[in-house]
């Protein structure tokens, strides 16, 4: 068995991150987008927790920036919902490839 | 030593008559604009009149020689290298004298413009032109330098151009102000080529400089420029033929006469003004200016300026026997005369000594041109008279205006008496004087200049018999009875006045080539030559054309082709026009719009179709698709963390 270290990690982080992406970018609708977001985030949690365990085991930094990009993923999430409700209200849709007004 | 605030106001005076007449006098001042400028005018001509006293009476001699004096230079540009633009005055005897002819000159055609101009719609316009004419003219003279010369050179075109176009809803008048501005433009062209040829070699703009340098066989400058050479003529006699090229083309010499027959079509004080007395002389000054460089170092130009000069005396005054316009006739004239002051420079050698017999030709010029400019403004202003009064420019609608303008009648007898040469008036001691240096110079331009005065003498008379002898004036005559008021007949009787006695003035005690006092002596017994074949002339013309007979006509027929070839001008015109037409629109005209069509147009075009391209790119990429801008965030994401990694370490 092999010890787990910071390259694993930084592989599950990187694949999150890029799945994440691909949703983004390829899905229509707008809650599934954001949840690739969040897995996009979350990726970036991965990296700041594994970093602070490996290369600077004494300190929290890694931590605490961890616990704040939640709260702000939360904040963020709560916006985007709102968007999209007044999205749905307006449009009678949340595909994304239906709101193309802001062109020209 | 002259006050340098009070030479600026002789410049700033009528530029600012300019100023204020040009910005505001429609609106605002309208009639009053020609007072104003003419008391700007007066007071100009006071303080030159000031100036010419204080210079040749108290503080320009110096050791008996009138020294070369610059009260004021300013460095207007500062280039590398020791290039140094400069704006500055000159007083010599030759500006002094020309600031008292041109600001007088000027002075007289504005108050007679006072009255001449009324009730014209553009009045104001018409002044503030007027301003901006004596203004650069005077700055003309004043220049310092080769290069503000060339600065003011062109400012007194332009000026020009705009007053010979002053009507300009008359196409002969558009026509003419173009033909003027394009002839003049061209040999100016010849003029600053002439000036950056002689400023390379001398590595100066200063006249003084220039002339100390070039004018000394010895010094290594002179010898530089003679010993480069191009097509087998030194690179001096090229500088000093393409400055003369330039004097040929504002002087009206033959072949570069053209535009001044045409430039009547300007208000006839504004002729009086530029086409007769100042500007058309610049040719004239120009020579005179460089004069040294011209006599000591290149003679053979010299030589050629003299026959320039003297074959354009000569034509012009064939022509002008046949021409029916009065202002044209006294166009050719004017080129005639400027012939004379040219070809007078031209066999006039520098320095002198006291017999005077070296330096007479430039003596002799310049004075020819002093007189000239008071007796041909005195002619062209009482042209103007006599076209006021019948509406026409065609001798044959006057004649028999003896009774009806009767000072006119007088004034104009005197001109034309001066400018035949008859004793006492002015021109005949001018005249004199040239033909004198030009006979011991060289017999044969001499015997031209003598046939020329003699025909000169002719068809003055011929004019002024024309119009106020011959028949009985039958025109309308309730039209215009007076000759005008006190505004037309100052400014005659005052011209008039200097066009007669001006001849008295002892002029080579002020101007002469080198600065020292000439005598000029008077020869009874060669005068006599010239004053009998004025006086024949003078005859003649009264046995043709006094009294309304038909021999001109029986003359003119016996001449036949001889005489259609003068009244078409030598066929000149068409000339220049074949050549324009045949070879220049043909050859450089077609291959410089192919240029233009194929090579600059297509640069524009190219230039338009590459944004054009660019733009579409950029327009699709603008979708709207809030995916596709994560995905272009995304690339550009990468790409910095590439760039930060990999190229920039």
């Amino acid at each position: 068995m092999i010890e787990p270290g910071l390259y694993h990690v930084l592989f599950i982080s990187s694949a999150l991150f890029f799945i994440g992406t691909y949703g983004f970018l390829t899905r229509r609708n707008l809650i599934t987008m954001l949840m690739s977001l969040e897995l996009i985030l979350n990726s970036v949690n991965l990296n700041f927790v594994a970093f602070n365990k490996w290369l600077w085991p004494g300190k929290l930094d890694g931590l605490f920036f961890a616990l704040f990009v939640i709260a702000i993923a939360a904040a963020e999430a709560a916006v985007a919902i709102a968007i999209i409700i007044n999205l749905y209200r307006t449009h009678q849709s949340i595909d994304v490839e239906k709101t193309e007004e802001m062109k020209n | 030593m002259p006050n340098t605030i009070l030479i600026a106001l002789i410049l700033l005076l009528p530029l600012a008559g300019f100023l204020i007449n040009g910005i505001f006098g429609r609106k605002y001042i309208g009639k009053l604009a020609g007072i104003l400028s003419t008391l700007l005018l007066l007071a100009s001509f006071i303080i030159c009149l000031y100036t010419a006293y204080g210079y040749f009476y108290q503080f320009g001699m110096v050791d008996g020689i009138y020294q070369k004096i610059v009260p004021f230079e300013w460095n207007w540009l500062s280039f590398a290298n020791g290039l140094v633009l400069k704006m500055g005055f000159l007083l010599d005897p030759l500006s002094a004298m020309m600031l008292l002819v041109v600001s007088f000159v000027s002075l007289m055609v504005h108050i007679y413009s006072l009255s001449y101009m009324k009730g014209e719609e553009r009045f104001a316009t018409y002044y503030a032109f007027l301003g901006l004419f004596s203004f650069s003219m005077l700055g003309l003279v004043l220049s310092s330098n080769i290069f503000q010369i060339y600065f003011f050179w062109e400012l007194v075109g332009v000026s020009s151009y705009l007053l010979i176009g002053f009507y300009y809803d008359r196409p002969s008048a558009v026509m003419a102000c173009k033909k003027a501005f394009i002839v003049t433009r061209f040999a100016d062209f010849g003029f600053l080529i002439g000036i950056l040829v002689l400023s390379y070699y001398t590595g100066s703009l200063d006249f003084q400089t220039i002339l100390e340098r070039l004018s000394s066989p010895e010094s290594s400058e002179t010898g530089m420029a003679l010993q480069a050479s191009f097509l087998g003529i030194s690179a001096l006699s090229w500088g000093l033929i393409l400055v003369f090229i330039g004097g040929a083309g504002k002087s009206a010499l033959f072949p570069l006469h053209i535009w001044l027959p045409d430039a009547m079509e300007g208000p006839t004080p504004v002729s009086a003004l530029i086409h007769a007395a100042t500007m058309v002389v610049a040719g004239v000054f120009l020579v005179a200016r460089l004069f040294p460089v011209y006599a000591i170092s290149g003679p053979g130009v010299l030589e050629s300026v003299a026959w320039v000069g003297v074959i354009s005396a000569l034509i012009a005054a064939l022509i002008a026997c046949t021409q029916t316009d009065i202002k044209r006739v006294l166009a050719y004239s004017t080129m005639s005369q400027i012939g004379y002051m040219i070809f007078a420079l031209g066999v006039s050698g520098y320095g002198g000594g006291n017999n005077g017999d070296i330096g007479l030709g430039y003596t002799a010029s310049l004075f020819h041109l002093f007189t000239h400019a008071l007796f041909k403004a005195l002619l062209f202003l009482g042209a103007g008279v006599v076209i006021h009064y019948v509406h026409s420019n065609e001798i044959r609608d006057m004649g028999g205006l003896k009774k009806k303008l009767p000072v006119t009648h007088i004034c104009f007898l005197i001109a034309c008496l001066a400018i035949a040469g008859v004793p006492p008036f002015s021109g005949f001691f001018s005249k004199e004087e040239i033909l004198y240096a030009a006979w011991l110079h060289e017999p044969a331009i001499f015997f031209i200049g003598l046939i020329s005065s003699g025909i000169t003498a002719f068809y003055m008379f011929r004019l002024y018999f024309g119009i106020f002898h011959s028949r009985t004036y039958k025109g309308h005559e309730t039209a215009n009875h007076a000759e005008g008021g006190p505004a037309i007949l100052i400014p005659l009787v005052l011209l008039a006045i200097g066009a007669a006695t001006a001849g008295f003035i002892p002029f080579g005690h002020f101007v002469s080539s080198d600065g020292k006092p000439l005598d000029m002596p008077f020869h009874l017994r060669f005068s006599l030559a010239p004053v009998l074949l004025g006086l024949t002339g003078i005859l003649l013309a009264g046995w043709l054309y006094a009294s309304g007979s038909d021999r001109p006509e029986k003359i003119r027929l016996a001449l036949g082709g001889f005489y259609r070839l003068l009244y078409r001008k030598f066929y000149i015109d068409e000339i220049y026009l074949f050549v324009t037409r045949k070879f220049l629109f043909n050859i450089i005209g077609r291959a410089a719009a192919w240029t233009d069509k194929n090579v600059v147009d297509g640069l524009v075009d190219l230039l338009g179709a590459a944004t054009r391209g660019l733009s579409v790119l950029l327009r699709g990429m603008q979708s709207g698709k809030v995916q596709q801008y994560a995905l272009y965030f995304l690339g550009g994401a990468l790409a910095l963390a590439f760039l930060f990694i990999y190229v920039w370490k």
